[in-house]
């Protein structure tokens, strides 16, 4: 049995019931203004999350965290700052790692998105979220799917040969050592300090799919 | 954050007819626009989505450099492998900015065009020539420790944050644009952004509604490439200073200075003095600075990451 | 129950369950997104409004004139409710400043507005609809410039033991220094959140907070409502660290918004207010004397502290360690509160201790240097196993010494050198050590227990979960108690409609929440025993059955069909008078400098702590972990900088408020000593989540000065403080 009561989340599309009460026009091309010049300015906005189609009309001013947060309720995906200064809303868009707070929703007509929610559930973790389990690479855990979409993808980027900063030798691949991990998941701030569990959980995620 | 209407545009003729909208502004990655506009210190009333224009490759220019595409994204650029061989210091500029989530959405020519980021330009409450002409500057007698020393004026003592730009002033590097009516135009990095002056609100040499299309590289000049950054946390932290530097085994060579301006700083005469060492290299380069009791500590920091950098290009 | 004797052996000291390394029972729900934050309740507020905070302007002074009309005019606008029109509203037991200002501003950004609108996004834009007009007022905000006219608080008397000034004369080797810590942040990574809900005139607040019984309290009271009429609910907490203990503007202005707006309100305080709105660690002033004999024992120790807070607020009581750390026959701590108008001071993560560590122990790096005695061996020398003030009384458990040594040996101690006489490449290389201590405190808690038919065990109580692990060593204590399995436990927590808990804070919640959940279960198994006709007694609870006297019955028999609930309350006598009870521990650091540009880097680092029983080794090291990660913030990068012209924390977001990230901290080593604490609890356990970050700054800057010969005494250690100082470059 669950230990803990957590209401199960709804996946089910939904459409910002709020926002639709404003009129304006919306096309997938361009969305215009109403007379008002304050009025907020619909727009439709389709794709993929989690392997699911979407569509949602939305104000424009919509970040891609908001859309997923409000708007698709898949509140895994966390708003720490909503400036790009924290890494909590980290998402995986066309499998690259982005702050979904500094991307507006309307933006990413067509993309594929991978959330939290996407990667697994509490019966069927993906590799990475059973290796935080394991090592305790969180605490509070408002940051961790932040973390854990960006561990993911940073093992996809050095298999792609991505340097980074601490990368001794830029035309050489990258290796998957501790202080590459440090370096290249400190877009992922845990207040919390669960760093160093962390890394041991992405490099035992890193050896088994080597 | 202001209501806005957004439009996607798919040539630079559709870019250029939206730019004359009112309050239109283009937008790329956004990772830096966006946090301005949830600020409401960036109104546009018209967003240009220019992600579908076709400006997302490196390709090779006909006199042996690199034009880069202004939407190439900041992880593609530091990852390509001609940069890597070729503009070693480059890609090292790129590595030690921002985040790798934040590197995969921004743009080079966004990367160019990032606002500063002085805490008082980011308060709303507190005047800044910068968001309001006239208004007054707070930082000037507030806390000034990541301020600029060098081409401040009573106006402005804000810096560019960018790395990215410090390595292309090193390198050399041009900008090319095209304007609303359809002139095209190249820009050389040393005149592409502005010290503050009494204007500081002007930080471009862009006009209105003017659009960068790419950014050139001139060919390889070869040379030991460093970027050395200097900084409080060990990553995602923007600049105190930092060096851009390519030494030749002569001793030769160049260097841009960033944290220290509101443009990455170069000093042609300063790099005559190379091979002398660090120290007259530094006194040219930072003759005239102007610092604050916070911030004086960068004319010793420039001086002696200069110093380090010397020395491990002749390692 | 009343825990008043030292505990003797008990059903935990089984230790099948609890001590035993334990995966988090809500893990799999945090790796999946699917524990559910204050904002965050789709389920109970399907279509809620937004509400938008708008913070002062200014630092002092008044509101002059606010004008909502365009604002109210905008978009989706539902109401605005500032102090104008919220009707009379009272001030929390635990707040200083009022949660909504005005007229009155009292510090920057304090809440003098909320904007509700059918959007988050209309709501945003609204708000800068507002227009609000001041009177400046002076106001302080220099705690340098205050320190002469501070005061000594109401409930603070000055701790004097000999005569501090004589022996401080006549000692042989001296040493007299000022130190200074910043105002620091805690800037967890979930903002201050809240969804309102009004059903007639009951409210439900969705939160982020701590102390659930405290804040019910201090809801009602500022909405002038009876504390019947409010409900908590804060399921899962995205980090505290003493900033979430008290009720905020989240939760007051959802309340007013939605009882405005007469709609389900969810607000979260946006990142750039929460470092201004809400409280924050005060910085402190600390002047250190130690007078020693040539041999480094200490015969005089004193210490003074200055900190200010707001007009009614209180100070930050840097001394506490230094009152029972050491050994010294004569001593004087002094506390001093000065008044500032700066945003609110209050308890962040090891309160008093953390700061002062800062101080005491670079004091005692500095005097063992001018002694000639290594800084691990100075510790020792001075080490006491009574109070220093009321020799009488012992401590409960005190294992400094063993902590020391054992990091010693761990970290190869041995191997230190002189100042400034390792290099590694460009790096600069030196080790340092602290001390870490952090007093232990015991607070009532209760839980509920129930039985069912099934054999799971459900225990409810309002204790929090603000990562350090309760849910998981509270099920693990009723496992224990119960002879169930893990995962035949559920828990439920943070609801205020659950028995009063201990509640999260200064590392009392581990032991005291779990013996509260000790105390329903010994009255749950006299039920069950009583029900299967067992003396209770005799009767041993494992492997879910109940036996005794060579008979055995499964516990579910117990239950029936209705369940069977049992609910009590752990309380404290005397035991924390007659013993001294704290944490114990010591930090070991290696930092590199970088020879030319000063940039400071933490190479390794060790913890030994010796804490009472560790109920589940891999949380409570998590906790060491990341008080020891933020202990590297504190140390080399953490400074709410502020603007006295016009007094305000200018670096007030998470660019410009830096703390660690992955690439400053190395991969840390945790030891914990064999310990069990009867004086504590039932449990035999005391706190580590504040134990970990004491002494950490310290050791940092103990080491910064090993490396470079550098003594930086104004926290933080930055390299523009070290740079004049290092070896010249060529």
């Amino acid at each position: 049995m669950p230990p803990i009561e957590t209401p199960s989340i709804s996946r089910r599309c939904l459409v910002a019931a709020g926002a639709a009460s404003a009129a304006a026009t919306a096309s997938p091309l361009a969305a215009t203004a109403a007379s008002n010049a304050d009025a907020p300015v619909l727009a439709k906005v389709s794709f993929e999350i989690n392997g699911k189609p979407q569509t949602l009309e939305l104000d424009t001013r919509t970040t891609l965290l908001d859309a997923l947060r409000e708007h698709l309720k898949l509140t895994g995906t966390k708003k720490g700052c909503d400036h790009g200064q924290c890494g909590a809303c980290t998402v995986i868009v066309e499998g690259r790692r982005i702050n979904s707070c500094l991307s507006l929703a309307v933006m990413h007509e067509g993309d594929r998105v991978t959330t939290i929610e996407g990667l697994g559930a509490p019966d069927r973790l993906h590799p990475m979220q059973a290796a935080f389990v394991k090592h305790d690479g969180y605490q509070c855990g408002y940051c961790t799917p932040g973390q854990i979409c960006s561990a993911v993808a940073v093992l996809d980027e050095i298999k792609a040969g991505i340097p980074s900063h601490v990368s001794a030798d830029l035309t050489a691949s990258p290796e998957v050592s501790g202080e590459e991990l440090r370096e290249r998941m400190s877009g992922n701030i845990c207040r919390c300090g669960a760093y160093s569990n962390i890394v041991e959980a992405i490099t035992e995620v890193a050896g088994r799919t080597a | 954050m202001k209501a806005f209407t957004y439009e996607r545009v798919r040539s630079p003729a559709e870019a250029a007819a939206a730019a004359r909208k009112p309050g239109a502004k283009f937008i790329a990655g956004g990772t830096n626009l966006l946090d301005l506009m949830k600020l409401q210190i960036e109104t546009p009333r018209h967003l240009i989505d220019v992600n579908g224009l076709a400006l997302d490759k490196i390709d090779k220019t006909p006199d042996g450099g690199l034009r880069i595409g202004a939407l190439v994204r900041n992880t593609d650029l530091a990852a390509d492998k001609r940069v890597r061989r070729d503009y070693a210091v480059l890609s090292r500029a790129l590595l030690a900015g921002a985040s790798g989530q934040l590197r995969n959405k921004a743009t080079t020519a966004g990367n160019l065009l990032q606002r500063t980021r002085c805490p008082y330009f980011y308060d709303t409450n507190m005047p800044c020539n910068k968001r309001m002409p006239g208004a007054g500057c707070s930082a000037i007698g507030g806390f000034t420790r990541s301020h600029a020393v060098l081409g401040t004026s009573e106006a402005c003592i804000a810096t560019h944050p960018s790395d990215m730009a410090v390595a292309m002033r090193a390198l050399g590097a041009e900008v090319e644009t095209v304007k609303p009516d359809g002139a095209v135009r190249t820009i050389p990095i040393a005149d592409f952004h502005r010290l503050p002056g009494a204007t500081p609100h002007l930080e471009t040499a862009l006009a209105p509604g003017e659009l960068i299309t790419a950014v050139t590289l001139p060919k390889p000049i070869g040379g030991v490439h460093i970027y050395q950054k200097v900084r409080d946390r060990a990553s995602y932290a923007f600049a105190l200073v930092s060096v851009a530097a390519i030494v030749q085994r002569d001793g030769s060579g160049r260097v841009a200075v960033g944290g220290v301006a509101h443009k990455p700083w170069r000093v042609e005469a300063a790099e005559a003095q190379l091979r002398r060492g660090a120290k007259p290299t530094a006194d040219l380069l930072l003759s005239g600075a102007k610092t604050t009791p916070d911030n004086a500590y960068k004319l010793t920091l420039v001086e002696r990451t200069l110093g380090a950098v010397l020395a491990q290009a002749r390692a | 129950m009343k825990f008043d004797t030292p505990a003797t052996t008990n059903p935990i000291d089984q230790l099948k369950i609890i001590g035993k390394s334990t995966d988090r029972i809500d893990g799999p729900h945090k790796t999946s997104g699917l524990a559910t934050y204050a904002y965050e309740h789709h389920d109970v507020a399907p279509s809620p409004v937004y509400g938008f905070v708008i913070g002062a302007a200014i630092a002092k002074g008044r509101i002059t004139s606010m004008d909502t009309s365009k604002a109210l005019a905008a978009p989706g606008v539902l109401a605005i409710v500032t102090a104008a029109n919220a009707g009379k509203l009272g001030k929390g037991r635990f707040n200083t400043a009022k949660l909504l200002g005005g007229p009155e501003i009292e510090h920057y950004h304090q809440a003098i507005a909320v904007v509700v609108a059918e959007t988050f996004e209309q709501a945003r834009a609204a708000a800068s609809l507002v227009k609000v007009d001041y009177a400046r007022a002076q106001g302080r905000f220099d705690l340098a410039q205050a320190k002469p006219g501070a005061t000594r608080p109401k409930d603070s008397a000055d701790a004097v033991v000999g005569d501090f000034a004589t022996a401080f004369a006549a000692a042989p080797v001296q040493l007299d220094e000022t130190y200074v810590t910043p105002d620091q942040s805690h800037a967890m990574m979930e903002p201050h959140a809240s969804i309102a809900i009004w059903n007639g005139d009951k409210l439900t607040l969705w939160t982020s907070n701590q102390m659930i019984a405290w804040s019910v309290g201090d809801v009602a009271q500022t909405l002038g409502i009876p504390k019947a009429n409010v409900r908590l609910v804060s399921p899962f907490i995205g980090g505290g660290f003493g900033g979430k203990l008290f009720v905020r503007a989240d939760a007051i202005l959802a309340a007013l918004g939605a009882r405005a707006a007469r709609r389900p309100v969810k607000l979260a305080l946006t990142r750039p207010l929460i470092f201004n709105n809400t409280t924050h660690r005060p910085a402190t002033i600390q002047r250190i004397r130690l007078g020693a004999t040539k041999e480094g024992k200490l015969t005089a120790i004193g210490h003074g502290t200055w900190s200010g807070d707001l007009e009614g607020g209180g100070p930050e009581d840097a001394v506490q360690q230094t009152r029972l750390l050491y050994a010294g026959a004569n001593r004087l701590m002094t506390t001093r509160l000065a008044v500032l108008d700066l945003p609110e001071g209050n308890a962040m993560r090891a309160p008093g201790e953390a700061p002062g560590l800062m101080a005491l122990e670079v004091a005692m790096d500095e005097l063992a240097e001018k002694l000639g005695i290594d800084p691990v061996a100075l510790r020792i020398l001075n080490d006491t196993q009574v109070d220093p003030e009321k020799p009488e009384r012992p401590f409960s458990q005190r294992q400094l010494i063993q902590c020391l040594r054992t990091g010693a040996d761990r970290f190869g101690w041995a191997k230190r050198r002189a100042p400034a006489q390792t290099r590694d490449g460009r790096w600069l290389v030196g080790v340092g050590v602290a001390a870490a201590f952090r007093n232990n405190l015991t607070m009532t808690s209760a839980a509920r227990v129930r039985l069912d038919k099934d054999g799971v065990v459900t225990v409810e109580t309002d204790m929090t979960d603000i990562g350090t692990g309760s849910y998981t060593i509270i099920a693990q204590t009723a496992a224990e108690m119960m002879g169930v399995p893990l995962s035949q436990v559920s828990v439920k927590l943070g609801d205020s409609s659950f028995p009063v808990s201990s509640g999260s804070g200064g590392q009392w919640g581990g032991n005291s929440s779990t013996a509260g959940v000790y105390a329903a279960c010994v009255k749950l198994r006299e039920a069950v025993a009583q029900k299967l006709g067992f003396d209770p007694s005799l009767a041993k609870f494992a492997d879910s059955q109940v036996s005794a006297g060579g008979r055995s019955l499964p516990l579910a028999q117990a239950a029936g069909k209705a369940g069977l609930t049992a609910e009590d309350k752990m309380e404290y006598g005397d035991l924390a008078k007659t013993h001294q009870q704290s944490t114990f521990g010591a930090h070991f650091v290696e930092v590199g400098v970088d020879a030319a540009t000063g940039e400071i880097r933490v190479r390794r680092m060790l913890a030994v702590c010796a804490a009472g029983r560790i109920l589940n080794p891999k949380s409570a090291r998590s906790q060491v972990i990341g008080a020891m990660t933020m202990g590297v913030g504190g140390a080399l990068m953490e400074e709410l900088v502020v603007d006295k012209r016009l007094g305000f924390f200018v670096n007030h977001d998470l660019a410009g408020y830096e703390v660690p990230v992955h690439a400053d901290i190395p991969h840390q080593e945790v030891i914990f000593l064999d310990e069990t604490d009867p004086m504590s609890s039932p449990m035999k356990a005391k706190g580590v989540g504040e134990l970990g970050i004491c002494g950490v700054a310290a050791a940092v800057a103990n080491a910064v000065h090993n490396a470079t010969g550098v003594r930086v005494r104004h926290y933080p250690v930055t390299l523009d403080k070290l740079l004049d100082r290092l070896p010249r470059v060529a």
